[in-house]
Order: structure tokens, then sequence, then C-alpha cells
């Protein structure tokens, strides 16, 4: 008896089958032994893990000690020696393209190097620190027989403060008197114009220092306060300058001290962006003279600056009463001045700019009843690409009595402090 | 001139509020945020990303590798300082939901500038917030006399916002 082929090919592939499936499923003995080798493996792996979390968290000990060590590090230098001393400075180029307006005059175009400025303090203890400015002028010092030469070489500042308490400082040294805006804060980048207001300059007259002592702090919460007696100034008493109270800057150089000066100025700045100003300093004897000639002199300033937003405003009014019949005879016993100066500042991104115009009025023989009152507008715009940088751009007019030159033109300037 | 000097003489010597020291405490300052229940610090890593966002606020590095705050629910608050133009001043800040809620002047060691103290003056930072582009989101007016004191707090103001940005998600 035959099979059909097709059957015999079914049954045997059906018993290949069979035997196949019978030959896959593991033995009882065999999973028993596969999940023994199973289990070796997770706790391998346990043991692992256990392992990299123990590394874990010692580094993290090893990174929590490492800032530790970098704190404490960082935190004893504050007691060394470079660390309480400080080095600061700031410097400006100045061109002018000046056309004369009166017939005859000369024009002035000069590019100048005006000032290089070096600070040096040091932190003896909380409460005794000094303080000191080494200024470069004009580029070049030199030492020649008739004193020409375009700069100078000054010591500005140099002076130690005292704390006498929280409140109270007491200073004695060279320092810059407290008056106006721009006698004690003249770093480039913090007045709009190239040039220092002309007002400011010519009657306080910024930049002004004595030598001597004072005190000044707090008396309320926005109320300071800052009073000195130091040398004075000495003005000419003839030829062009007589009188001039620029002219009167001794700069505390082997200053002739027969009578001194007291200054006393008040500050308000009890409302956020606004300051309210003045000071008063009296003289015996504008001359320091040794006889008794003395001419008496009282300086009358007030000041107030306000700033809202990216609007800013600042006004300016100084005076000088001099006691001299010889003043009064050229009409210097009366110096005066005054200005206002609006601003808008913008931010650019990460820069500044600032549009300003300024209105001046001074007169340095203003005892006389004839014309002799300067008057300039200066329009222009800072620029600070940062905050401690400037690049300045002004335009000037000005107006000045016969006889006197009378300068037109423009400024570029560039300034910088650290 | 004597009743001048006489009244001089009595407001130097008036009690009230130092110019120059400290006012408070960090530790006085966090008591009194936390009214006496101050969290434990935690330590926030100044680095990558945030470190170049910082460095771009303050214009320099900071001082120090981690910061440590107190943090209460979605309140932060840092006890940061910063140089006004010679000394380093400590601030204490405290920022919710992303605004400041208060600023204050914890030490002053400046000889001058001690005006950005008073509450005239820090309170312009209140509700301020942090712009995109790492700028407050108002001005806040100077005082005379006291401008690297006004932008050193101005820095504070803006990293304290920052960091707060990066531990409360």
């Amino acid at each position: 008896m035959f099979m059909k082929p097709s059957i015999l090919a079914t049954a045997i592939a059906t018993c290949l089958v069979a035997q196949s499936a019978s030959a896959a499923s593991p033995t009882n003995e065999e999973m028993w032994e596969l999940i023994k080798k199973q289990q070796q493996q997770i706790e391998a792996l346990k043991n692992r893990l256990n392992v990299t979390d123990e590394k874990v968290e010692v580094t993290e000990q090893k990174v929590e000690a490492t800032g530790e060590m970098l704190e404490e590090r960082s935190g004893s230098a504050s007691s060394s020696w470079v660390e309480r001393t400080r080095i600061g400075g700031y410097g400006e180029l100045k061109y002018h393209n000046w056309s004369n307006q009166k017939e005859g005059g000369s024009d002035k175009k000069d590019m100048d190097s005006h000032r290089f400025v070096l600070f040096f303090s040091h932190q003896f203890n909380d409460r005794i620190r000094f303080f000191s400015e080494f200024e470069l002028e004009h580029g070049l010092s030199k030492d020649t027989d008739d004193g020409s030469g375009p700069g100078e070489v000054e010591l500005e500042q140099m002076y130690v403060d005292f704390d006498l308490n929280e409140n109270h400082t007491a200073r004695a040294g060279v320092f810059l008197m407290p008056i106006g805006f721009l006698n004690e804060t003249h770093e480039p980048n913090t007045f709009y114009g190239v040039d220092r207001s002309p007002v400011e300059k010519n009657i306080i007259p910024t930049t002004w220092w004595e030598g001597g002592a004072g005190a000044h702090g707090e008396l309320m919460p926005g109320l300071n306060y800052d009073v000195s007696l130091t040398s004075g100034l000495k003005v000419p008493t003839s030829g062009s300058n007589a009188f001039l109270i620029r002219k009167g800057r001794q700069k505390v150089a082997k200053a002739t001290a027969e009578a001194p000066a007291f200054t006393g100025a008040l500050s308000w700045t009890g409302i956020a962006g606004l300051e309210l100003g003045g000071a008063i300093q009296y003289q015996s004897d504008l001359t320091q003279s040794a006889n008794d000639n003395e001419v008496s002199a009282l300086l009358l300033e007030a000041h107030a600056s306000w700033q809202s937003g990216p609007f800013g405003l600042k006004a300016l009014y100084a005076r000088w009463d001099l006691d001299s019949d010889d003043a009064k005879a050229i009409g210097r016993d009366e110096q005066m001045g005054w200005y206002i100066e609006p601003s808008y500042k913008i931010s650019v991104g990460e820069h500044n700019l600032g549009f300003f115009a300024r209105y001046a009025l001074w007169d340095n023989e203003a005892g006389n009843s004839a014309s002799t009152e300067y008057k300039q507008v200066n329009v222009g715009v800072n620029y600070w690409p940062h905050e401690d940088v400037v690049l300045k751009f002004d335009y000037q007019n000005q107006s000045s009595p016969d006889g006197k030159n009378e300068y037109d033109g423009f400024n570029l300037g560039f300034g910088y402090q650290f | 001139m004597r009743y001048i000097i006489f009244s001089l003489v009595v407001l130097m010597c008036s009690g009230q509020l130092a110019a120059r020291g400290t006012y408070q405490t960090p530790q006085d300052f966090l008591a009194e945020v936390f009214a006496q229940q101050v969290p434990k610090p935690q330590k926030l890593w100044i680095v990558k990303d945030l470190k170049q966002q910082v460095k771009k606020i303050l214009g320099h590095r900071l001082g120090s590798l981690r910061l440590r705050y107190w943090r209460e629910d979605q309140k932060t608050v840092w006890i940061l300082e910063e140089v006004g133009k010679e000394e380093v001043i400590t601030v204490g800040v405290v920022v919710d939901d992303n605004k400041i809620e208060q600023l204050k002047v914890l030490i002053f060691r400046e000889s001058r500038g001690w005006e950005v103290r008073h509450a005239f003056f820090t309170d312009q930072f209140k509700q301020a917030t942090l712009q995109d582009n790492l700028k407050l989101d108002r001005s806040i007016d100077g005082i005379s006399g006291a401008t690297l004191s006004v932008r050193a707090l101005r820095k504070l103001a803006r990293l304290a916002l920052l960091f707060h940005q990066h531990v409360v998600k």
C-alpha cells in the first residue's frame, strides 16, 4: 500500500516540527540556570551602581571642598596690600576749530592732549584712607627759564580721610574745593561738551584745589555738608590780569599763606534725580599780602541739577565780591557768571547718546557799567560706546566784549575714565 | 553766624542713619525677610551661558564660582556685592515672581555716594523686571555725585533678576 506523496510530506513535516518544538523548550533545570545567571548579572549591575553612586558622592564632596577653598582664598585676599590699593585715572584729547570773529584776530585750531590723570588710593584700615590725583596737562611739561611750555605736571589731590564716626569724616591734605558741578567731578564722561563750562572755569575757578583741613558728611538723609580751612587764592594786583580770579590759583605750589580761606558747602539730594547745592567761601585777603592792603573776598555759588528719565537740566550761578578800590576801578570788584544746560540722553543697545545745549554768561569785570560780559552758546552730542568712554562733538557761538577775541567754531573730543 | 554753627554742630551730633558703614548685616536682613525662619541656603553655580550673561551685566567676571541664595516657594533672596568707585557695596535683593520686591543697601564702604542707601533712591527698583536684553524695564534716576554707586546698584538689581530666572523655572 503506497501513501500519497502530499500526505507523506505533511506527515514528515509534522514530525520535524514536533521534534523541533520539543528541542526549543528549556527544561526546568535550564530555566533555573538561566534565572541564576540573570540574577548574578543583576547583582553585578547593582554593585556597579552602588560604586557609581559612591563616586558621585565623593565627586560632589570634592567639588564642594574646592568651591569652599576658592571662596576662602578670595576672602583672605581682601586684607592684602594689593587689595587695599587702587589705581584709576582719566584722560581727554581735544580738537578745537575756531574762527575769530574779530577783525584782525587770529583763529585757533589745535589738537591738545589736554589731560592725562592718574589716581592712587590706599585703604590703611577701615577708618583711614588715602587718595591722590597726579596730572599731566597738555602732553608736555618743560622746565624753561621763562616758564613757557605747553603743559604742567600737577599734584591736584593728596589727602587722607579719617572717619570720625559713621556720619562724619575729617580730611587733611590737598583737595578740591567743593564748589560747583565740575570742580570735584570732572572726568570727561561725566559732563557735556568738549571743554568744561566757561563759567566754572573763569569764575569759580575750576579746577581749583587748596591745601588744609576740613570735614564732610551727612547731616540728615539727603543733606550733605563740607567745610574746610585752607590756603587761598593769590590774585595779581597789577597788569592785565590784576584781580582776575582764575589767575589767583596757587595750586599749593609753595603757596603764600598769609590769609586762609574758609569754605562751606551744602547739597541736598533727597529726591532721586534732583540736587540742590551751594557754597560760600570767604578770604580775608585775596592778594595774600603781608601789608595792610588787604582785599577781602566772598564767593557765593548755587547750583541745581535735575534728571528724570532721558531728560536732564543743570543750572549754576557764581559770584565773587572783592572789597578793593583798585579792583573796583577796573570793574573787577565783582566777577560773576551763570549757565543753564538742558540735555536729552537715550540708550542705543549697549551704547548711550546724549544731546545738550548750554547758554553761558560770564563777566570778570561786572563791577563796571561797560558791556564786558561774554556769552556763549554750545550745542552738541556725547556718545558713550561704554559708560567710561566718551566721544564728543559740539558747536560753539560766542559773543565777547570789545577788544577781546570772539571764537565761533566746533570742537571734537575723546575721553575715558577707569 | 553763631546760630548757624550751633545748628551745624547739633545736626552733626544727631543720631541718625550712618552715612558709611554697616546699615544691616546680611544675617539680620535674611531674618527680617523670612520672619526669623531663614531657609537653608542653596547654591547656584555660575557656569556656561549664565557666566556669559553675568559678564555682560557686570562688565567683568563674577568673583566666585557659585552663589548662595535663599528660597521660599517662588521667592529668592540674594546677597550681592559690586564695586562702586573704589569699594565694594553689599546689597540684599528680594525677588518674587520675577520682580524685585525689595532692594536694600546693607553695607556701604565708599567715601561718597552714600545717598543711594535711602529709600527715595532704592524704592525705584521695586517691581522692576529684567528685559530680554538683560536691562531693567525702567530708567533709574541717579544721584549727583553718586554716579558710580548708582551704576553698581543697577547692575546688582539686574543680576538678582537674572539669577532668579535661573533657579525658579
